[in-house]
């Protein structure tokens, strides 16, 4: 019987190496440790041998015949599924050049892209962002803003006047298309108490003709602060503050004295580039004692600043925008470069 | 505003015109001061190379009728011969020779170029071609005795200046004159400001030109009789600065007139005393009473236009705006009656802006000049012209009359040191002050921790404690001003709505749709052309006709968009646009709101669905569609309306055919507008956990007959229901409509997976979850498809 098992063990390990299929291995497997197989058929007969210490040597050989066998086709059944899989892969080959497939993402437009990350830079200095309406009353975007009727400042602002009636004079209706982002200013005041820490950015119009540089509907975004002993350093400060944390390291300002109704002492800022070169930025200044009160807010108690400048020349001038009309054609040419 | 150098230095001096670093210094110091230098330019540097040469004979040339030969001799002893264009010069005059080699303003380099073989050596030039005049007629003539050999600049006494190109803010009326801005830079540079305007009397005669105010729009009216008058050339000095500054030289009357208005900024005017008679009036115009301005121009004015009457109660100026051409100073003039005067600004703004009139005068007067300049400016105007009427007379017994309108003139205000510094964040010392206000004429007495501070008559734009503290500000240096940080007490942080707003834009984005951003206002007849019913609010004074509505709805910015994509070959194309819109009230304040609009060329309605539903879900808001109501403008069997409660939040399907053919659209547009301010402030975005089950699923197919008038959306409702709560999800997947369905029917096939929390699910629920489907749509007329 010794001599059977060997001999199957041998014919077992002959089969398995020809087997050039799982399903072969397969038939090798039943064939021999099967029920009905060479080694299952001796197993079967080994209650046979009388001997007692003959059938536990020999229940010891089968054994070891079993896990030989049963090794060698684990082995040959993994190496037949790894060579499987390696001609399916082989078969599988693509050049990924061959690049029909187009993902599309959607573009954001350039504005907003300025715009949420001057938001972002303001959170990070404290701020909240304040929103309010585009179509403005003359007495929150002049009046309250220390331009009462007949300032000769209003007639910088080129405004465009609304109306219900196209017959309607100009300016009747106290309706008018914010010309700046400050009557945000006021609506904040009046709906709020100080400290107040907001910026707020926006759609502005002028009755401008459009060019290179110029809309007549553009985005500004606007800075208030109002707390106690709020200084013209706190101003200067917190412009310092924004240039490096917008334009980066290298950035630096100035303030240089300028005239606004709605602020006094008021500046213009300017930021000087790594380069020694300067940018004029925006405006800004103190808020004018005469603004806070419009506000509610009094300013002998309290004091304020504020600023404000145009977010669309910030997507300009980052992107090298030589024509700004060419962000409003939203032609999707000029959408998908950003 | 412009400023010219050497004439800021007769108050100064300030920096020579030939030191550029001199020159910035200054401009920086300007600049410091918020007379932002716009532009530097240096005058009067005289081309190297040309010389005063004269000429020894003129040829014709042979063949080329407009050729001249000429030689000339530019003091070296050397016969040079140039050819010439020009035919204005004989032997004997001295002209400007370019010599080889000379670079002229225009960049060209002079050669030795000939004609017909002959060589020329040098070129003649015009004052064009010198860069000192607008003559280009003929070659320039100089001084027939000047020295040749010598530059040209140094025969005409053309020396180097600068022009400094100011931006004069609206609150610094006094820096409309050279001596304000002098006045501001000497105190900048704690220099001295040299007085001007005070060195001629009157000792003629007494005769008084009579003077009656009736508007007090006119607070102050001198009148002075001088007489000696001899109307003739400037001296080139002073028509040089004129020049400089973009005035022309006419005579040197008119010329002395603008020169004190641009020094001093005072303006005046000097009439012909023989057109005047006896006296002056001013008063308001008569509706349509017409004056020809010395622009020659007819006026029609206004009530509201001030004007200066002769004797004979006939208009001889607009007040404060122009003079008028009747009156105007001639050749035979030798009598002069100088008006100098005070206008209210506000006046003068209007009026120069009825007759879109604005000269140097009234753009003086509408920003506000010093009420007691007169006096000074009729001895400067009587310094400057007696250099060329040496005979010049000025009469005594000149009017000064006043009216109620006349500014006050002892204006003062209390600044307290406490309030400089607690708006400045500086430290100073009430003792401080008057070293930076008295230079600037803002005279200081401190008392205690308070100063009284004088407002000079050259600042009306300085009325409180601010204004001085500005001023305080300006001459202290912004730049010397600390910096620090303020701590706001709260956090920084974007609001629930502008969260919710940019993970709106994200996920649109996410669905590859980009972001347009077109005009909200539009053309009168767009809403209409868009099949928007409705009123819009209007511009009243648009600037293009075209643009004098405010949109209703972001479609019709969208499609115009989609439709010049799709001209530029680009089809497909998918844009969102979140804006305002400006429903009208009826009155004041329209219903102004925030909405989002969706426009998906080349896709029909179901994308559009597919996009809400992507929103809807990310946003934790709901909406039905409401196939029964089709918003305007759109596709009449594939829209419908946004259902929220019972409010309308929206519409979505396709954009009307015609609307397409309207903006010129040929692709179908998918299309969804809907108002997002409400789901935007909602807090629907923060669902809480729904635990995965860890049990195994099954799918439950089922297919339906349903009548094409059922929306799908209510037996997916009703499927919801029946199979709640083992369902884990269902999707349509299959519509049919044709053979084996009868017309006006189609078959709907749903995949139910259902999964229970807790368990292995038994045939038995499944057999339970399909009946109650079955029931529940049965109530929607449906039957299951076997």
């Amino acid at each position: 019987m010794t001599d059977d098992i060997s001999a199957a063990i041998e014919a077992a390990l002959t089969r398995i190496e020809a087997a050039q299929t799982l399903d072969a291995v397969d038939a090798v497997s039943a064939e021999t440790m099967g029920k009905k197989g060479v080694l299952g058929g001796l197993k079967a007969s080994l209650s046979k041998v009388d001997d007692i210490e003959e059938r536990k040597a020999l229940g010891r050989s089968l054994n070891e015949a079993f896990s030989s066998v049963g090794a060698a086709i684990d082995d040959r059944r993994a190496q037949l599924v790894a060579e499987e899989r390696n001609t399916r892969v082989e078969s599988e080959r693509l050049d990924l050049t061959e690049a029909m497939d187009r993902a599309t993402r959607g573009h954001l437009h350039l504005v907003t892209q300025a715009w949420q990350e001057l938001e972002d830079v303001f959170v990070g200095l404290g701020f909240t962002v304040a929103e309010g309406p585009e179509v403005e009353t003359d007495w929150h975007n002049f009046e309250a803003l220390n331009m009462g009727e007949g300032h000769p400042a209003r007639g910088e602002f080129d405004t465009l006047f609304v109306g219900h009636d196209e017959h309607e004079r100009a300016g009747d209706s106290g309706l008018l298309l914010r010309t700046h982002t400050s009557p945000v200013q006021i609506r904040t005041m009046l709906e709020s108490e100080p400290p107040i820490y907001i910026v707020a950015p926006g759609r502005v119009f002028r009755r401008d003709t459009p060019d290179a540089t110029h809309m007549p509907v553009f985005h500004q975004i606007e800075g208030l602060v109002v707390d106690r002993n709020i200084s013209m350093a706190d101003l200067a400060g917190t412009i310092e503050a924004f240039t490096q944390a917008f334009f980066g390291e290298g950035f630096t300002s100035r303030l240089r004295p300028s005239y606004f109704p709605f602020t006094e002492p008021s500046a213009e800022f300017d930021i000087r580039r790594p380069d020694g070169s300067w940018l004029e930025l925006g405006g800004c200044g103190m808020v004018h004692p005469e603004v806070l009160r419009a506000g509610g807010v009094d300013p002998e108690e309290w004091s304020g600043f504020a600023f404000g400048f145009g977010i669309d020349r910030m997507a300009v001038m980052r992107h090298g925008i030589t024509d700004i009309r060419d962000m409003y054609v939203n032609d999707i040419r000029f959408i998908e470069q950003f | 505003m412009k400023v010219l150098l050497s004439w800021l230095n007769e108050f100064g001096p300030f920096a020579d015109p030939t030191d550029s670093e001199a020159v910035a210094a200054v401009a920086a110091d300007l600049t410091s001061l918020g007379l932002a230098v716009e532009d530097v330019i240096v005058t009067g540097s005289p081309v190297g190379g040309v010389v005063a040469a004269k000429v020894l004979r003129v040829e014709q040339h042979p063949d080329a009728a407009k050729v001249r030969r000429v030689w000339v001799d530019a003091g070296d002893g050397e016969e040079r011969h140039v050819w010439c264009g020009a035919s204005n010069m004989v032997a004997g005059d001295v002209v400007p020779l370019a010599t080889l080699g000379t670079t002229m303003p225009n960049g060209m380099t002079i050669e030795r170029r000939g004609i017909l073989g002959i060589d020329s050596e040098g070129m003649l030039c015009s004052a064009v071609e010198l860069g000192i005049g607008e003559d280009h007629s003929g070659i320039l003539l100089l001084d027939g005795d000047a020295k040749l050999g010598v530059s040209y600049a140094e025969v005409l006494g053309i020396e180097p200046d600068v022009v400094f190109d100011l931006d004069v803010t609206r609150n610094r009326p006094d820096c409309w004159s050279i001596e304000g801005v002098a006045r501001d830079l000497a105190a900048w540079r704690s220099q001295a400001l040299a007085n001007v305007g005070n060195g001629f009397s009157a000792d003629g005669d007494s005769r008084t030109v009579p003077v009656a105010i009736q508007n007090p729009a006119c607070g102050r009216f001198t009148a002075t009789v001088m007489s000696g008058v001899r109307v003739t050339s400037s001296p080139d000095w002073i028509a040089r600065r004129l020049e400089a500054l973009g005035m022309r030289s006419i005579n040197n009357v008119v010329d002395v007139s603008n020169y004190v208005m641009l020094e001093l900024g005072q303006p005046n005017h000097a009439y012909d005393l023989a057109t005047i008679g006896d006296g002056f009036t001013i008063r308001s115009a008569r509706d349509g009473e017409v004056l020809k301005t010395l622009d020659d121009v007819d006026r029609a004015c206004v009530v509201d236009d001030l004007l200066i009457c002769d004797g004979n109660d006939v208009p001889v100026g607009l007040g404060g705006v122009m003079g008028g051409a009747d009156s105007e100073i001639s050749e035979s003039t030798t009598e002069v009656v100088l008006e100098i005067a005070w206008f209210a600004p506000l006046g003068i703004m209007k009026t120069a802006t009825r007759h879109g009139l604005r000269s140097e005068a009234s753009a003086r007067y509408e920003r506000g000049v010093d009420p007691t300049l007169a006096d000074r400016a009729v001895q400067r105007f009587a310094e400057l012209l007696s250099l060329t009427c040496p005979d010049l007379v000025v009469h005594s017994g000149s009017a000064d009359e006043r009216s109620e309108g006349m500014p006050e003139l002892e204006r003062s205000v209390e600044v307290r040191i406490s309030e400089v510094n607690r708006i400045l964040g500086t430290e100073l010392n009430v003792g401080d002050l008057p070293g930076l206000l008295d230079p600037i004429g803002f005279v200081t007495e401190t008392a205690g921790e308070i100063a009284k501070v004088l407002l000079p008559s050259w600042r009306p734009d300085a009325t409180s404690e601010v204004d001085v503290i500005e001023e305080v500000a300006r001459h202290f240096g912004y730049e010397r001003i600390g910096r620090s940080v303020p701590k706001p007490t709260g956090h920084g942080h974007l609001s629930q709505v502008q969260i919710r707003r940019r993970h709106l834009r994200d996920v649109l984005l996410g669905l590859g749709i980009s972001e347009a951003m077109p005009n909200p206002i539009v053309a009168p007849d767009t809403m209409q052309r868009a099949g928007i019913a409705g009123d819009t609010l209007r511009i009243l004074n648009p600037l293009v006709a075209d643009e004098s509505s405010l949109r209703l709805s972001l479609r019709p910015g969208l499609l115009t968009a989609l439709a010049h994509n799709e001209h530029h070959r680009r089809n497909g194309v998918s844009l969102f646009e979140i804006g305002n819109v400006y429903p009208p009230t009826g009155d004041g304040l329209p219903s102004e709101h925030e909405v989002l609009g969706v426009v998906l060329a080349g896709r029909d309605a179901h994308a559009a669905v597919a996009v809400w539903r992507e929103i809807a879900q990310a946003l934790g808001v709901g909406a039905m569609i409401d196939q029964s109501n089709v918003p305007d403008g759109l596709h009449a069997t594939r829209s419908g309306v946004l259902r929220a409660g019972r409010d309308v939040i929206g519409a979505i399907g396709e954009i009307a055919p015609e609307v397409l053919e309207n903006f010129g659209v040929t692709e179908r547009v998918a299309v969804l507008e809907v108002r997002i301010d409400g789901m935007l402030a909602s807090n629907g975005g923060s669902g809480s956990y729904r635990p995965i089950s860890r049990m195994p699923s099954s799918d439950l197919d089922l297919a339906f007959i349903m009548s094409d008038d059922v929306a799908a959306d209510r037996l997916e409702r009703a499927l919801r229901q029946a199979a709640a709560p083992l369902l884990a999800d269902v999707t349509l997947f299959d519509t049919y409509r044709g053979a084996g369905v009868p017309d006006g029917y189609r078959s709907l096939a749903w995949r139910l997976r259902l999964q229970a929390s807790d368990r292995n699910l038994t045939d038995a629920d499944v057999a339970d979850v399909k009946a109650a489907c079955e029931a529940a749509a049965s109530k929607l007329g449906a039957e299951l498809r076997s």
